[in-house]
């Protein structure tokens, strides 16, 4: 499924990047530690996460994330919003809790992460 | 004649000096080591284990440290992730290296850090590691990732 599907099923605000939301999503990862988005986030894969901070961000561009959903209704701040809107990056942030993003996406479809396509 | 394979990866090493609790280090400096890796035409898997292993270990100086450096060095062979720092040193490594021990404060954890993972992830992402430490000095780690390594 493609970006804009995802933004549709989760009823979700684009922050940023809407011109790229035609990206298809390959896998999907919801998480809320930057430990665990480092090792299990991959190019093309949807991260889903309650935290808003610069980290997330920062882990997201170096694992090439197609793009970053926030639940819960939260969004990070301008800061983190401009960045990511130069790194190419989409964000978006839902009202939605995390639980319900991801049994709906999975309604869709879309699958998680593979333990055989680990990097490391 | 010239062989189209061969492929001159530089010498290059890499610095930053890491501070107490610049938690924006260890991010912005997985992203500078990228970019440059990505130049040299280094390959994607191996970039990503580099740039985790960066990541983990400049955090867990900013966490845990008083200052430290992190140097990497980019050889023909073999890429090398150093850090060294001032501060506690790992009281018991074994446990340290245990997936989900952490020593970690709340506000680490409230950033998304501390979950134990850091030096477990470390370990996985290399090719070979040795930590030295010394309670109340300070630690050195030392990660390697070969380049040609199948």
């Amino acid at each position: 499924m493609k970006l804009k599907d995802v933004a549709l099923v989760l009823d979700a605000d684009i922050l940023c990047c809407e011109e790229l939301l035609d990206r298809e999503v390959k896998t999907c990862f919801a998480c809320d530690m930057v430990s665990e988005m480092l090792l299990r986030v991959q190019s093309n894969t949807l991260l889903i996460t309650s935290l808003t901070n610069a980290h997330v961000l920062h882990a997201a561009l170096v694992m090439d994330a197609l793009a970053v959903v926030f639940v819960g209704g939260k969004k990070p701040d301008g800061t983190v919003i401009k960045n990511a809107e130069h790194s190419g990056l989409p964000l978006m942030t839902t009202k939605k809790h995390i639980f319900e993003c991801c049994g709906l996406l999975y309604k869709e479809g879309l699958r998680g992460y593979e333990q055989e396509q680990g990097i490391c | 004649m010239l062989d189209n394979s061969f492929k001159f990866t530089p010498h290059i090493t890499l610095e930053f000096k890491i501070e107490e609790k610049d938690f924006f280090i260890a991010g912005e400096s997985a992203s500078r080591v990228k970019k440059t890796l990505q130049q040299l035409g280094i390959k994607q898997d191996i970039i990503k284990r580099i740039a985790i292993i960066i990541y983990e270990a400049a955090m867990n100086v900013a966490i845990h440290a008083i200052h430290g450096v992190l140097k990497v060095y980019v050889d023909p062979e073999v890429i090398s992730v150093i850090t060294e720092d001032v501060g506690p040193g790992i009281e018991n490594l074994e446990l340290a290296m245990k997936e989900g021990y952490s020593t970690a404060p709340q506000e680490i954890l409230e950033m998304g850090f501390g979950a134990g993972m850091g030096l477990p992830n470390i370990k996985q992402c290399s090719d070979e590691l040795v930590i030295d430490t010394k309670v109340g000095e300070g630690t050195t780690l030392k990660a390697k990732i070969y380049l040609n390594k199948n």
